[in-house]
């Protein structure tokens, strides 16, 4: 360490347990050993991370991987420029549907072993079994701008669900899903850990299926970078990106997951039981009634360069955003997905430590189906499986493609 | 200038009742009259539909901002598009809501010197609410540590047999020696007395 002074950087967050990384690069010191001094900051809303990285209360945010796309696209109500230089994790989530849906789904069925085509089979049994005046089924995710969004509707159109007729995708934050569950205002819903656990250990819902079966190796959240404070002050982006590193591998290592679950389930964190964290850290995730399910890659904080800031995500994500109507595909809008995600800063702040990251900046998603050795500068670097549940490939360079196809 | 416009509709949606009450007041002490208040956001689009506010204020802490976001984004509920404060460009206007604690969503179209004041008002009011939250809290942890004070004052008269002058004296005395709060001396003595005594009463 030099004796110049700290880097001070406030970092907001919501209480997931994908915000591990920042929470365990604050606490078990990765930061102050890089030279920054990190103050996080929990929130409420992902529409006040926004504001306040807006106003520069915060540097740097816990972000959902499609809002600083969204942001840069002027999609959303206030925003300023927000580049992602890095990733905090693949996977994370699950979908969650309530018991009384979940017996009905069984009479089609239903099996609990996680698998989004048979889950989606006896959904769409169901929803043909409705009686006129029954109404949508209601589904919550937690923003318009997010993967869980995405990956929900993804899974519904794949399996022949009509998503305008049939259903009906309403918004709740994360910790009063299992409530509105309970409240009977929602059937189901998509989000991160732990509030796919918490319905189940309340025995309000069942998890029928996961994101790391919908898209193995998916990415979910991103740090969210002021981009006027990332050209201000490149040093300490470069600092924090180092322990954000250090502290992922940390993280993934098996024997650290006890003393991170008891980190998050803190007041300041996550605020609830480290058991139910435990759940998503081990993959070991009890799909309602205690019964266990072992799912590999569940949530990847650090293996398969899970941190590296893919322009074929920022790209997949974008034809999403075209998908539902969010966003018109144009060249320059594909052009501004595409610049959102910085490989190029995470590789110049990461080249010192050593670890592998891949030569490319982009990939064809879902075109691995076993762990395969790629080009990589530094260590040696295995990616995949990375398929999507439904066979399909998303090339970033047939984007026009893609998003023809995805119309029909 | 021109008055404040009573036709405007303000919708206020504010989880703490009493902040919402303040806030209310404010406006309708500047003139506004057509004002709705709401704490809970359960039917919040219904609400906004039945409404039909020009300007929305909401506060930060309130975890259902992103619901109300994605309604403006579906423009199902509310159907003329909403832009968030008064100008996207208007930076110190933003920081002063942000700071406060309170985000405003405008109506697209409706001209800024309107909704200005509507604005002001609500981070005046805000800021207000948070300095009176924290007097109280002030004045609250004040009452405790005389309390405490004369609790300590207590045990010393009863085990040292001196007066109630003698007791607040040496309690004193001992702070300054310690460079310590008179408080936090009685704190520590009616925890040492504590742990001391017979149980007596158990």
């Amino acid at each position: 360490m030099t004796d110049r002074r700290p880097f001070e950087i406030v970092a907001g967050f919501m209480p997931l347990l994908d915000s591990a990384v920042l929470v365990a690069a604050k606490e078990k010191g990765f930061a102050a050993g890089e030279g920054v001094d990190l103050t996080l900051v929990r929130e409420t809303s992902w529409a006040n991370i926004r504001d306040r990285m807006a106003v520069g209360h915060f540097q740097v945010a816990h972000m959902l991987a499609p809002m600083p796309i969204a942001a840069n696209l002027g999609l959303t109500p206030f925003a300023a420029k927000t580049i992602a230089p890095i990733a905090l994790g693949l996977g994370g989530n699950a979908i969650t549907v309530s018991v009384a849906l979940w017996e009905r789904m069984l009479a089609h069925d239903a099996k609990s072993d996680l698998n989004p085509a048979t889950a989606g089979k006896a959904l769409r049994a169901t929803i043909a079994e409705r009686k006129a005046g029954d109404g949508a089924i209601r589904f919550a995710v937690v923003h318009p701008f997010s993967s869980h969004n995405y990956e929900l509707r993804y899974w519904l159109a794949a399996c022949g669900i009509d998503l305008e007729n049939d259903i009906e995708i309403v918004f709740v934050p994360p910790p009063l899903m299992a409530d509105a569950l309970a409240a009977g205002t929602i059937d189901g819903y998509c989000v991160g850990e732990p509030w796919n656990t918490a319905a189940a250990k309340a025995a309000l819902g069942h998890i029928v299926t996961v994101k790391a079966a919908l898209w193995r190796a998916s990415p979910e959240k991103v740090l969210g970078v002021a981009a006027q404070w990332a050209e201000r002050d490149p040093d300490a982006l470069a600092a924090l990106l180092r322990s954000l590193c250090r502290s992922a591998q940390w993280c993934a290592s098996p024997q650290n997951h006890r003393e991170l679950a008891d980190m998050l389930s803190a007041r300041a964190f996550v605020d609830r039981s480290a058991d139910w964290i435990m759940h998503g850290l081990s993959g070991m995730l009890d799909v309602g009634g205690g019964e266990i399910r072992r799912v590999e890659d569940f949530f990847v904080p650090f293996a398969q360069a899970a941190m590296f800031p893919w322009k074929s995500h920022a790209l997949w994500f974008y034809s999403q955003m075209v998908r539902w109507g969010q966003v018109e595909h144009t060249p320059e809008n594909a052009a501004i997905a595409r610049e959102t995600y910085r490989p190029d800063i995470y590789r110049s702040a990461l080249m010192a430590l050593g670890v592998a990251f891949p030569s490319a900046n982009a990939k064809v998603e879902g075109a691995l189906t076993t762990p395969t050795p790629v080009g990589s500068m530094g260590a040696s670097l295995t990616l995949g499986p990375d398929g999507f549940f439904d066979g399909a490939l998303f090339d970033p360079d047939r984007l026009d493609a893609y998003i023809e196809a995805q119309k029909r | 200038m021109p008055g404040p416009e009573p036709t405007l509709s303000i919708l206020i949606i504010d989880e703490n009742r009493l902040r919402a009450v303040v806030i209310e007041d404010g406006l309708r002490d500047a003139g506004y009259t057509n004002l709705t208040i709401v704490h809970d956001v359960v039917g919040i689009a219904r609400r906004i539909a039945d409404v039909s506010p020009d300007v929305i204020v909401i506060d930060l802490e309130n975890p259902n901002r992103d619901v109300l976001e994605s309604m403006f984004q579906l423009s199902r509920a509310v159907n003329r598009p909403i832009a968030m404060f008064v100008d996207r460009s208007d930076h110190s206007a933003i920081e002063a809501a942000v700071e406060a604690g309170v985000s405003a969503y405008v109506v697209d179209g409706l001209k800024r010197e309107r909704v200005k004041p509507i604005l002001d008002m609500a981070i005046s009011r805000f800021n207000a609410f948070a300095r009176m939250a924290h007097e109280l809290e002030e004045a609250r942890s004040q009452l405790e540590s005389r309390k405490l004070v004369d609790r300590a004052k207590g045990i010393i008269m009863k085990t040292r047999g001196l007066t109630e002058a003698e007791a607040y004296a040496l309690l004193r005395k001992t702070a300054m020696n310690q460079n310590r709060k008179i408080s936090e001396i009685a704190e520590g003595l009616i925890m040492a007395a504590g742990l001391l005594a017979p149980p007596e009463d158990k």
